[in-house]
């Protein structure tokens, strides 16, 4: 049988259902983000450690110039190794529309028999080219989508400078480009970079490397040491023109899958706690003064002879069923809601597969998490009320003394009438209970601040870096460093305003036992297209002397201006020099290292030699100049900033930074949640008073305003608190937000805070509304009837 | 807990020596029992008077278990309460008083009868709530919501809810206080026909100096101090008072 009391606490739930709804509704948004992140981090690691495993991506890769076929007898022997390939790998160009820039792409060889046995590729359409036939290539599949090209089709490839038209056997798919990017550019766009497959004969022709490989591919054996691998196979190698093998953590693709399923991990740990504290102390609040409210039943109870226990085990339970109903429904939101996200991230990320997976124990975990933070409140007020005797809880809490605040408010008479007195008057009472509730909105507002910083400083991230570090309107690139000349030429074309030259290097950059593999870009001393820029935005100078490193590159490799770096060139004469860290830049994208060009060159004892140049053009005229450029000898590409300034912003929203608008969402709901919630607890606490002021004559509207004057007060009050407890929120979330490619500035602005402010100011008239309805309704016979 | 009333001073339901009750401090001082000494039988109806913050109503929740004194003792048949944990007093209220409030105070989430067994599903040898509803002449009303009853209904099933676990002692805060004086009769006439038939002492505070003539003995109370003890040897029937 269902003893009464359950009877009572159903009933009692379904009385204040509407509150009861709300407050769980704040407790599952916590638990729903912590659930959907969770869930969203192992599966993409799940998948991406199954999609590996399946097309058998190497562990070690070794770029060589030209190494004999014979030499992966050499490494396969070598301790730990479990299988060796040895393929082709080259620059192409494929030409698409005239007027259009050409687009690189890599080239890249299949065995002229059979499957690949490391780096197999997933053919999606189509097949494998034939073997002997001369003419046929297998295409990436985001390239092919977004030319809309399909198996058939025909293109034409220069491949070393030699221009052939392929006919497109099929499109495919592989680990190894997931993440796809024209090299030199940081964000991958499917229209203009290209992986071509072609049997290992087209290509050995077409890079003279009959009988040769330029690049091997290693996979470890269980147990082989990765270390240890390396040392060896840059000791075979070296000889070839090798000797900077590296791990697949160092794999541009798989590092820039990495870094968005960590900065997935580093905000599905970090931002769902701050959520579920800022509801945490929501609930504490509503809980509090819900069972203050309830402090006369349970003296009753108590009088009846109900044990403390007994009695608090009831109330308890009451919070208990509102979490709990909370935290499932947020389970399954998250659930839901992560189903949809990964399969988004599917396509994002061009997984042939992705199941949505979550393990029971994150599930669990929230579930405990949200249900222990939504009833902490409730045990704490408990714990108060049940020290009291029957007799105390019974008689209305603390009683009131009017004198402090009657003289506060006194100094006001004249200014204020009597609705407005009360109002102070009450404020003053219980000075402590209006700050919590203050800090309760607040923290709601906080949270919205925060994530609306969040959201304006992706903006800001491209606007720095696209506006005020890259004034440039076009990047050439060169197929390979070229002398002065080229720049020249480059300046004389129609449409040009200015062009200023660039070096470019693959390095790889140690300072104790970290290291980076990227690039060095050499620069004229006082560069004025691409500029590096201090925290406050002003050009710093490039130095000969000392490199200018990303501050995100320097927390990485854990040097500070000063310390000395080891750079290994992986280009022509592989130099490693010793040089120090001059300054550090904000560089909000990426993570560059800038040196002095002519300092760069002599280091490589190249003397005057470009990667390219920043261009500066006459808008109207540059369709004719990307003619121009492409018809240029030596030139391998050329990219509009407008182009890589969409395919950030691509990244930025599809990427892990996606979540960043669930997150904002959200914050939104809690923020009402909060508001809505305060407004409820102050019409329940005062029900009887609003009703005695009806019945001695006052109207609706100044019966209206007691009540709702006190709200706005706390919400004005709130305002300021949200606004600096944003600011600093902003920073933490934006710290998860960040990753290698791209550091968020957890800066707030103005604007952030005042739309914030706005969203609370509108959620307290809504709510406002919502309560003065129920106000307007107040049964005044039955109302007065229960003493307060 | 281990808690069994055994009786050392039989012959009274209640002493008290020397109760004091004082609340707040500093300025805000107030004594609200000024040390009371008094004795009372089992099995009367005793009414305690006097006008509003005369101590009345304090000495009645330090006797019935919902407040504890700051200085002085009380006996209940020669068991001292002031000396019991929360957890014993929490035992006395359940297995010997009963309580009724001027406010009724039910679980408006109750109907009648649910009210009722509130108290029973922890009582040692409840009544069948039925049957403490049908002692106050509500039996109809058994599953009517507290806001679907009228003052005195409420009040009546207050008095079967207080009724229901067979207390010893029944207390009554301004039972009437609410009410008109019809309404009142019928409630007084309950605690009067409770009092009779169940054998249950019957404590009533109430400042309606009328009722005294119902009472088996009557306390006039004054600014925290007993002022008269007046024993009734004739106490009229409750449908006798006027007031």
């Amino acid at each position: 049988m269902v003893s009464v009391l359950d009877t009572k606490l159903g009933r009692d739930l379904w009385r204040i259902r509407g509150q009861a709804l709300a407050i769980a509704l704040v407790i599952a948004t916590g638990s729903l983000l912590l659930v959907m992140m969770e869930g969203l981090v192992l599966s993409l690691e799940q998948t991406r450690q199954a999609y590996y495993e399946r097309y058998r991506l190497a562990d070690v890769f070794a770029d060589v110039r030209r190494a004999p076929e014979a030499a992966l007898a050499d490494l396969v022997v070598i301790d730990g190794v479990d299988a060796v390939e040895g393929r082709i790998r080259g620059g192409a160009l494929i030409d698409t529309a005239p007027g259009a820039a050409p687009v690189r792409a890599l080239a890249v060889s299949l065995p002229d028999f059979g499957l690949p046995k490391l780096n197999d590729v997933l053919v999606v359409s189509g097949s494998f080219p034939q073997t002997g036939r001369h003419d046929e290539v297998l295409l990436l599949k985001g390239y092919a989508d977004a030319w809309k090209l399909i198996p058939g089709d025909r293109i034409t490839v220069s491949l070393n400078g030699f221009r052939r038209t392929f006919r497109i056997s099929g499109l495919a798919q592989s680990p190894e480009f997931i993440y796809s990017a024209a090299p030199g550019e940081l964000a991958p766009d499917d229209a203009r970079f290209a992986v071509l497959w072609f049997r290992n004969e087209i290509l050995a022709s077409a890079f003279d490397m009959e009988g040769a490989f330029n690049e091997a591919l290693i996979s470890l054996a269980r147990g082989g040491r990765e270390a240890d691998v390396i040392r060896q196979t840059d000791r075979v190698l070296s000889r070839y023109g090798g000797g900077a093998a590296y791990s697949l953590a160092e794999q541009f693709s798989n590092r820039f899958v990495t870094e968005e399923i960590s900065s997935l991990r580093v905000s599905a740990r970090a931002t769902p706690p701050v959520f579920m504290m800022v509801a945490a102390f929501l609930l504490y609040i509503v809980m509090t003064r819900l069972i203050e409210a309830e402090r006369r039943q349970i003296g009753l109870l108590k009088a009846f002879g109900y044990t403390s226990l007994e009695a608090a085990w009831h109330y308890l339970k009451f919070c208990l069923v509102i979490a709990t109903v909370g935290a499932v429904l947020g389970c399954i939101a998250g659930v839901v809601l992560g189903s949809y996200m990964a399969e988004y991230y599917k396509v994002y990320y061009k997984f042939p597969f992705l199941v949505f997976h979550i393990e029971p124990a994150s599930i669990l975990i929230s579930l405990v998490f949200s249900i222990l933070t939504a009833s902490a409140g409730a045990i704490v007020v408990l714990m108060r009320l049940f020290d009291l005797t029957p007799a105390a809880a019974m008689r209305p809490p603390a009683p009131a003394d009017f004198s402090r605040s009657a003289r506060i408010a006194g100094s006001f008479r004249s200014l204020l009438d009597q609705p407005s007195r009360m109002v102070l008057r009450r404020l003053l009472r219980q000075p402590v209970r209006a700050l919590a509730a203050s800090l309760g909105i607040a923290s709601g507002m906080g949270l919205s601040v925060a994530m609306l910083g969040v959201m304006s400083g992706f903006e800001r991230m491209v606007d720095v870096s696209f506006d005020v570090a890259d004034r440039s309107d076009m990047q050439v690139v060169f197929s390979e460093p070229l002398g002065p000349d080229a720049l020249h030429s480059i300046r004389r074309l129609d449409g040009v305003i200015e062009a200023e030259g660039f070096r470019s290097v693959a390095v790889v950059l140690r300072h104790g036992l970290a290291s980076h593999r990227g690039a060095v870009t050499g620069l004229p001393e006082r560069p004025r297209l691409s500029q590096a820029l201090t925290s406050g935005l002003r050009p710093i100078l490039i130095r000969s002397d000392g490199l200018i490193l990303a501050q995100s590159l320097a927390r990485k490799l854990g040097v500070k201006p000063g310390d000395v770096l080891t750079v290994e060139v992986l280009e022509g004469r592989r130099p490693v020099v010793n040089v120090p860290v001059a300054a550090l830049t904000t560089a909000l994208v990426g993570a560059p290292a800038y040196f002095e060009v002519s300092a760069l060159n002599r280091t490589l004892g190249e003397a005057g030699r470009l990667s390219g140049a920043y261009l500066r053009t006459d808008g109207e005229r540059s369709e004719l100049l990307l003619e121009l450029l492409k018809g240029m000898p030596g030139v391998a590409g050329v990219s509009r900033k407008a182009d890589a300034r969409a395919s950030i912003r691509e990244i930025m929203d599809r990427g892990a930074g996606a979540t960043r608008y669930v997150m904002t969402l959200i914050a939104g709901l809690i923020t009402f949640g909060v508001v809505y919630n305060s407004a409820r607890i102050a019409f329940s606490e005062r029900a009887h008073e609003l009703a005695s002021l009806r019945v001695i004559g006052f109207t609706r509207g100044e019966a209206g305003f007691v009540l709702l004057g006190e709200l706005g007060f706390i919400t004005l009050l709130a305002l300021p608190i949200g606004a600096l407890g944003g600011v600093g929120l902003a920073g933490a979330i934006a710290a998860g937000f960040s990753s290698e490619l791209y550091e968020v500035p957890g800066t707030v602005t103005a604007g952030d805070m005042a739309f914030a402010a706005v969203v609370v100011i509108i959620a307290a008239l809504v709510s406002g509304f919502l309560v003065r309805r129920d106000a307007d309704r107040l049964d005044l016979v039955s109302a007065l009837k229960t003493r307060e | 807990m281990g808690f069994a009333p055994t009786s050392s001073d039989p012959g009274f339901l209640y002493r008290t020596e020397g109760l004091k009750r004082i609340y707040g401090e500093g300025a805000a001082r107030v004594e609200a029992l000024r040390g009371i000494d008094l004795e009372l039988p089992a099995g009367e109806l005793t009414v305690f008077l006097g006008p509003s913050g005369s101590g009345k109503s304090t000495f009645l929740n330090i006797l019935g278990g919902l407040d504890r004194a700051s200085e002085g003792r009380v006996w209940f048949r020669g068991l001292d309460l002031t000396a019991m944990t929360d957890d014993a007093l929490t035992l006395y209220r359940r297995r010997h008083v009963g309580f009724v409030f001027q406010f009724y105070n039910l679980m408006p989430s109750l109907t009648a009868r649910e009210n009722v067994e509130l108290v029973t599903e922890i009582a040692e040898a409840p009544m069948d709530p039925a049957d403490a509803l049908d002692m106050v002449g509500l039996s109809a009303r058994r599953d009517h919501f507290p806001s679907q009853l009228s003052g005195g209904e409420q009040q009546r099933v207050a008095i079967a809810r207080a009724l229901a676990r067979r207390p010893d002692v029944l207390f009554c805060d301004e039972p009437t206080g609410a009410l008109d004086s019809a309404t009142g009769r019928t409630v007084l006439r309950a605690l009067q026909d409770a009092n009779r038939s169940t054998g249950a002492s019957v404590m009533i505070v109430t400042h309606a100096a009328a009722t005294a003539a119902m009472a088996n003995r009557v306390i006039d109370f004054s600014d925290g101090r007993i002022r008269s003890v007046t024993v009734n040897q004739a106490p009229v029937s409750a449908e006798m008072i006027q007031w």
